[in-house]
């Protein structure tokens, strides 16, 4: 392997687009995955990230753009790869067992290149890995949903690819099952150093498996970074409401600053006289049970402890819909009593009103300069 | 060529930022042609059979016209209420007692009820002519018992309106057992449980959600049991009811008027167009009914006692009547014949059944393979609708595609052999027409909606995903088929492979017409024996397609006993 070929990033996408029947699908793609790196690709439903997924697979034909995988191009111009040649792993949102086929024959199918009994031994380590050796002889239909997503898993992994691609793998499952799933898988990929591409609908999903989130919205990337980065420095309000659960405001810059009911917030950049919109997350919007001068004033509607931080559901006038704080141990106000609320600013993010506003990822965001970057 | 184009500049970008170019699905290629040139070809004789209404009507026509096509009308509207009504209240029956309750034998009779679907309707009318006419065992006994002669009793005839709607009812009432029953199973027990917290009972849930939500299903299996009413040709035609198949039958070869039976065909077509309409629309709304999630196992009451007698009884009879009894006097009567009857033509007809109907099956489970890949690979309205219209002769009685393989390729055989006449020196002869690639031909159209149906649920059951996990996992195209495709769609294949054997074993108004001459199944066998009033020597022919009719029975009970959502099969 030439030095090159061992700096190539595994996959990489460049201006890649793409249509269904003329209706665009997917738009400006740049994105690049690094050797041994975990990608999420997260957005709503409808956005495009599973056509990204199996554009890369080879399973979709490109339209406009390139695909490398492993520095090689795969998809681009005349060249399309079939997506056998392409040495991938793939493990469908579907399972896509072959129901014909026993646990350990359907994990040796994409063995045929090795020796017959090779062939045998290293399907069977697959299975041993994730737990399944004594499923070796099943039908996959006898299986549970958990245990079939874990053959799904060994199947994609057996053929020892450098890339692998994860089309909502555990969206059929329940909470807990989920959870395990989600890291026994994170640890294989990881231990054996396997590139991949995690396509889910769940932001918590996305930032617990991804070294980094590529958060897509109507077939555009709109931001893209660690998950550190997208929470604390989301690029848009869909960004922001996206990852997690927010506060809203409205208002108008004044002074470089947006008043809201519970006190103003720096808006830096944006000129005076526009419209803008204040995101918080409910770990900014602190509680004091003292009256605290200057603060604003809130009526506890009623106040939950949940695990490590409690979730306290206020009454503020000004705001139409109660307002919400998450705030850290055992502060647990009465329902009825009054409290002091504030920002902190440090956690609040402010965007231009610009367009139609898009809480629920209806509208394109604009994108910000860094966008193509990855 | 591999480089070209990789790092794209500026206005690559612009492109991709603004309107791509639309992909198009509008392609000229194998998969999309072929499809609709197998379905040209198959919907040719229907074609063939319609277009004779724009030829000016002749005299034989108006003649016709005037005197018998009221007739038909009438009996076949006849014929079509009795059969409805008596297969909905038999069928229906069945299907709710063997599903919602457990009494003697109900595992047996689950299975059993399907049997009279191996009598073809001419047989069982020959059984029952030759057990109750005036030589008959019924009346010879009835007569040594009470010494009485000709004058001194009165029953009614068997060969008559009513005799041929009982006939009919015995044999069809299955396909209104089988698809209500699949109804019945379908229904979400949540539906039935949710009445039952609502305050109704069991008679008021049996009445406002079973039975409507089984409504589509019902229908359906009556619009089958009435398409094959239409088709029938055997029964009518032995107990001298006019309808349609008998006129066509007696224009083509009594009067050797091949536009006037073609007018008839069409006029018929008519009938099956609108049982079709109603067919497709239950159809639909039946899938429509099957979409809410969790399924268990239908609750079952246990009838004891008297109840059970009765329920056991309702059962044992349309069970006795179309298929024990008719397939004991077959049996009695082939042993009785059987010196006179199995000799070596015998084995010559059983021979031609044979070869006619295992080539007729493994060619309609070919195009029917080609269609439903087609269709898979090319997810195109005109695709499917061309598999759609290619899988429509299960509607159209055999009498009409047979007129229609005659006038279709008629004039195409004669011009061939004309030709090669001319330029050879020797005539080909009717190279369809006048061989069994006619027959053969008439067969596929006739039943190629089994294999399609068959093969479009083996590759639904093939997901796009599995395609795709075998190519991501290194496997060509090719192995794909091999390794995936073909070992699951074998079993149903080979199912309706032996549906459409069978079939066309029974089949009678087509072979009649389009046979090449003096070739002779084990269907004419029977038909030519009971016009010469030999019922008893009709009796072997007829038991062997009856005893050949029996396993795709057994398959189908598996099937439906397989059929509830939720359950793997496979």
């Amino acid at each position: 392997m030439s030095p090159a070929a061992m700096t190539a990033p595994a996959l990489e996408f460049r201006g890649v687009g793409h249509a269904y029947d003329g209706v665009p699908a997917l738009t400006g793609i740049d994105l690049t995955v690094a050797p041994g790196e975990v990608l999420s690709l997260v957005g709503p439903s409808g956005c495009g990230k599973s056509t990204l997924l199996r554009l890369a697979a080879g399973l979709e034909p490109l339209s406009v753009g390139s695909i490398r995988i492993d520095g090689r191009l795969v998809s681009g111009g005349k060249v399309q790869v079939a997506p056998e040649d392409r040495r991938l792993g793939f493990v469908f949102q579907d399972i896509a067992l072959f129901p014909h086929l026993t646990v350990a024959e359907n994990v040796a199918f994409g063995l045929r290149r090795r020796a017959g009994p090779e062939r045998r031994t290293t399907a069977l380590a697959a299975l041993d890995q994730l737990g399944l050796a004594r499923f070796a002889e099943a039908y996959p239909h006898t299986l549970s949903g958990g245990q079939q997503q874990r053959v799904a898993l060994a199947r994609a992994l057996a053929p020892d690819p450098k890339l692998m691609l994860l089309d909502e793998p555990f969206s059929g499952l329940d909470a807990r099952l989920r959870d395990r799933l989600r890291d026994e898988t994170l640890d294989l990929l990881k231990a054996r150093g396997c590139a991949a591409v995690i396509v889910t609908h769940d932001p918590e999903e996305a930032m617990r498996m991804g070294d980094r989130l590529a958060v897509m919205s109507e077939g555009r990337i709109v931001q893209c970074g660690t998950p550190s980065e997208l929470y604390r420095r989301p690029a848009s309000a869909f960004v922001a409401s996206f990852l997690g659960e927010v506060e809203r405001f409205e208002g108008t810059v004044e002074g470089g600053e947006v008043a809201t009911p519970l006190g103003s917030v720096p808006a830096p950049g944006l000129p005076h006289g526009s419209a803008a919109v204040v995101l918080i997350r409910p770990e900014g919007v602190v509680v004091e049970d003292a009256i605290v001068n200057g603060s604003a004033r809130a009526r506890v509607l009623d106040a939950r402890l949940l695990g490590r931080t409690s979730l306290i559901r206020m009454a503020v006038d000004g705001i139409a819909a109660p307002l919400h704080s998450r705030m850290p141990g055992d502060l647990l106000p009465e329902p009825g009593a009054l409290v002091s609320v504030r920002l902190d600013c440090r956690r609040a993010h402010v965007f231009a009103l610009a367009e139609p506003e898009l809480s629920d990822g209806a509208a394109a965001p604009r994108r910000s300069p860094e966008l193509g970057r990855s | 060529m591999a480089e070209q184009g990789l790092f794209p500049g500026p206005e690559t970008f612009e492109r991709a930022g603004g309107a791509l170019p639309a992909r198009r699905h509008f392609r000229f290629d194998p998969w999309t042609i072929g499809p609709i040139a197998l379905a040209a070809l198959i919907a040719l004789p229907v074609l063939a059979v319609l277009a004779q209404l724009f030829i000016p009507a002749g005299e034989v026509w108006s003649h016709l016209a005037e005197t018998v096509l009221g007739r038909y009308v009438l009996n076949s509207l006849l014929l079509g209420a009795g059969v409805g009504s008596g297969t909905a209240f038999l069928g229906v029956t069945a299907a709710w007692l063997v599903t919602f309750y457990r009494f003697p034998g109900s595992r047996i009779w689950e299975w059993a009820l399907l049997l009279p679907l191996t009598m073809p309707a001419y047989v069982i009318a020959y059984t029952y002519t030759g057990l109750l006419d005036y030589a008959g065992p019924v009346q010879t006994g009835l007569r040594d018992l009470f010494g009485w002669t000709r004058e001194d009793y009165w029953l009614p005839p068997i060969r008559s309106m009513p005799g041929a709607v009982t006939m009919l009812v015995l044999v069809l009432y299955p396909y209104v057992y089988m698809l209500a029953r699949a109804a019945f199973l379908s229904q979400s027990v949540c539906a039935i449980e949710a009445s039952r917290t609502l305050g109704y009972g069991p008679w008021r849930t049996f009445a406002r959600v079973t039975l409507p939500l089984a409504r589509p299903g019902i229908i359906a299996g009556v619009s089958l049991a009435l398409m094959e009413t239409l088709n029938d040709f055997g029964t009518v035609s032995y107990f001298a009811v006019d309808t349609f198949t008998t006129g066509i039958y007696r224009a083509w070869f009594g009067m050797g008027e091949p536009v006037a039976a073609a007018q008839l065909g069409a006029t018929l077509l008519i009938f099956v167009a609108a049982l079709l309409l109603i067919e497709r629309r239950s159809r639909g709304a039946a899938r429509y009914h099957h979409t809410t999630g969790r399924y268990r196992s239908l609750p079952t009451r246990r009838l004891s006692g008297i109840a059970g007698l009765i329920a056991a009884a309702a059962c044992l009879l349309p069970v006795t009547l179309g298929f024990l009894l008719p397939v004991a006097l077959l049996a009695k009567w082939a042993v009785e014949t059987w010196e006179n009857v199995l000799d070596a033509r015998f084995f010559m007809f059983a021979g031609n059944s044979f070869v006619l109907a295992a080539i007729s099956a493994a060619v309609s489970v070919a195009v029917a393979l080609v269609l439903a890949y087609a269709q898979r690979r090319r997810p195109d309205p005109l695709v499917s609708g061309a598999v759609r219209l290619g899988s429509m002769g299960y509607a159209i009685p055999g009498a009409v595609i047979a007129v229609g393989i005659l006038l279709a390729f008629g004039a195409f055989d004669n011009a061939i052999d004309a030709w090669t006449r001319a330029s050879f020196g020797f005539g080909t002869g009717l190279i369809v027409t006048g061989s069994i690639a006619g027959l053969v031909f008439a067969y596929v159209v006739r039943f190629l909606a089994i294999p399609v149906n068959a093969a479009e649920a083996g590759f639904a059951r093939v997901t796009q995903s599995m395609d795709g996990a075998a190519r991501t996992l290194g496997e060509r195209p090719g192995g794909v088929l091999r390794r995936v495709h073909a070992p699951l769609l074998a079993g149903s294949a080979l199912t309706a492979g032996l549906l459409v054997f069978v079939d066309v074993m029974k089949e009678l108004p087509a072979t009649l017409i389009l046979r090449p001459f003096n070739f002779d199944t084990l269907a004419i066998r029977a038909y030519q024996m009971a016009s010469d009033e030999r019922l008893r020597d009709a009796a072997a022919p007829g038991l062997l397609i009856v005893l050949v009719g029996i396993v795709p029975v057994i398959l189908l009970s598996r099937a439906i006993a397989r059929s509830r959502p939720g359950q793997f099969g496979q």
